[in-house]
């Protein structure tokens, strides 16, 4: 089985621990995310996979085989960068040829045609990278990456430097080859959105540690602390306990029995086009959000309303 | 605004204008006179001095002068490209080694060649080391050779190597080193492939940096080369000074001057803006 074993990774900079004792298992096939915000220790976990930091305690393991104190050229792991890192003096095709050609592979020249076809970029073989659309640079850099089979594919936020419109596009795109080449990818990503839609499964990661691991629907629904439950969405926080504003009701008539119910008056109401947006304030002084569809009514700041959610929808999470 | 900036480079044209072309102009006239009999220029205008540089005797010594300035310039590439690539990684030593690249222009070009004379002569440090060590029963011939003026301008135009390969390699994404090696390419494959090839535009600039200045220079081969090894800015110096020949001297160096001129518009071509 050619998964992925890391067995309490730590790493400490000059200044702090980066990552703080990090045990994961990825398995074959898998799209695997690493999601956590900024500093989290995310990018040196894919660094000391890829080879370019060592750990200072602990295993990698891919295969079976132990990866430490490899160099990043021995191990059988490609990247795709943030930035790309695309070389600027090769076209897409010698770009991608590049690894090919380190190993001598006699196939070279089939195999980069393939590679380009896999991401739709043969009528820009030829083209520099200055001369690309962001689009096709991704593009490259991924067909670069992939075309040497590697055992593992690591992604390092490789989406962040696209614009709107052309990641949402290319996430779609993205999901379907890692299905198509069936090589394991592991992404990282500071964007929740992301990473629930496009894994399988995620960790997320806080202060070099891993707070969850699990299914998006599992990490977004039952969040394991409310760090987890804050970084994939907003929260109404009431005491010990949290509701999604999307589960969040809002009526001026009294709510069926069986609810949680909170007397408040609403503050701001805002249209977000697919949705409305109200927030109020409870007698208490609590700020509430209720993520509400158009067809639900419309509430005037000032107004006084029931906010109300169904028990089962709560997120039992002690502070 | 137009006039305000007209004013500013009031000076620098003025400059430019009395003191470069103005010698320049003069030159051009020297050229096509004919030398007087206690030296000086004087009447018939002539071509005469343009026929001579075509005389194989000088071609010679051009293609000696290419010769030597190609071999310097290829050993201070040689040189400048790992110094450059290790003061590019050196981090907070930078400017310190930057500093040390260019200690030697605090002294005088005259005294440092004097020096190398020295370091090379019979008796000189080098000598008498690997005599005192017993590698050596009589001095090695160090001086007054064409191998000599090469490393002198080697060791001259060294630092006009380093600056811009450094600067090339400052600019080096580090990033795309890191990419090389994790698509298997091994360090020196790494140093070959990426590299090397993106630091083309900075081996231009320092091989023209290098090549120039060596190709008319005379104060090293006179020195270092003790008369034997001929240069073309030696032949050009003694055409104003023993020979007594100016016109000749002036279309030598007018020649010289075209021949750089065309290497340059050559390499320009190439690189457009890229270059400097």
């Amino acid at each position: 089985m050619s998964e992925l074993i890391l067995e309490g990774i730590y790493k400490d900079f000059p200044t702090h621990r980066v990552v703080d004792g990090i045990t994961l298992t990825i398995p074959q096939g898998c799209f695997y995310s690493l999601l956590g915000p900024s500093g989290c220790g995310k990018t040196t976990t894919l660094r000391m996979i890829a080879g370019f930091d060592e750990p200072d305690r602990g295993l990698i393991k891919l295969a079976g085989r132990t990866l430490n104190g490899l160099r990043p050229y021995e191990r059988p792991v490609t990247t795709v960068f943030q930035s790309y890192a695309l070389f600027p003096h090769l076209t897409a095709a010698e770009n991608v040829a590049f690894g090919l050609r380190r190993r001598k592979d006699p196939d070279t020249a089939k195999k980069v045609r393939d590679a380009l076809e896999l991401v739709q970029l043969s009528a820009k073989a030829d083209r520099l990278p200055a001369k690309m659309s962001g689009g096709e640079r991704q593009r490259t850099a991924l067909a670069r990456a992939l075309v040497l089979e590697p055992e593992l594919l690591l992604l390092d936020e490789p989406l962040s430097a696209l614009d709107p419109a052309l990641r949402k596009q290319m996430r779609v795109e993205l999901k379907e080859l890692q299905a198509r080449v069936g090589i394991t990818f592991l992404f990282i990503t500071h964007d929740q959105e992301e990473a629930l839609s496009l894994s399988d499964r995620i960790a997320v990661m806080h202060q070099g540690r891993i707070e969850q691991m699990g299914s998006p629907q599992e990490i977004y629904l039952t969040p394991a602390t409310r760090f987890v439950a804050g970084f994939l969405g907003a929260v109404n926080w009431v005491g010990d306990v949290g509701v999604r504003p999307e589960l969040t009701r809002i009526s001026r008539e009294r709510p069926p029995s069986g609810m949680r119910v909170k007397e408040s008056t609403v503050s701001s109401a805002m249209f977000l086009g697919d949705c409305f947006r109200v927030e109020a304030q409870t007698a208490a002084g609590q700020s509430l959000v209720a993520q509400i569809a158009h067809g639900l009514g419309q509430f005037e700041r000032g107004e006084r309303v029931h906010l109300w959610w169904d028990p089962s929808d709560e997120m039992a999470l002690p502070e | 605004m137009m006039r305000l900036r007209a004013f500013f480079l009031l000076p620098a044209w003025a400059f430019t204008l009395l003191l470069f072309l103005a010698p320049m102009g003069i030159i051009v006239v020297y050229s096509l006179q004919t030398k007087g009999v206690y030296g000086g220029v004087g009447e018939p205008w002539t071509f005469e001095n343009y026929v001579r540089l075509f005389d194989p005797l000088y071609g010679v010594i051009l293609l000696r002068s290419f010769a030597m300035a190609g071999a310097a310039t290829f050993g201070c590439l040689v040189l400048a490209f790992p110094l450059a690539l290790y003061i590019s990684r050196s981090g907070t030593r930078k400017t310190l080694l930057l500093n040390l690249v260019m200690l030697p222009f605090w002294t005088s070009f005259l005294v440092r060649t004097y020096a190398w004379m020295f370091l090379l002569r019979d008796t000189g440090l080098i000598n008498s080391m690997l005599f005192g060590m017993g590698l050596i029963n009589e001095p090695l011939p160090l001086l007054y050779n064409d191998g000599a003026v090469v490393v002198g301008l080697i060791y001259g135009y060294l630092p006009f190597a380093v600056l811009p390969l450094y600067s090339n390699l400052e600019r080096l994404d580090k990033g795309l080193l890191e990419a090389a090696a994790d698509l298997g390419a091994k360090p020196w494959e790494a140093m070959l492939h990426v590299v090397l090839p993106l630091t083309a535009p900075g081996m231009r600039a320092a091989g023209v940096l290098v090549f120039i200045p060596s190709l008319g220079a005379y104060l090293t081969p006179d020195l270092l080369g003790g008369g034997k090894s001929m240069m073309i800015g030696n032949l050009v110096q003694n055409q104003f000074t023993s020979a007594r020949d100016w016109p000749f001297g002036s279309a030598l160096s007018l020649g010289l001057m075209a021949v750089v001129m065309l290497l340059l518009w050559a390499l320009l071509r190439r690189d457009g803006e890229e270059m400097l």
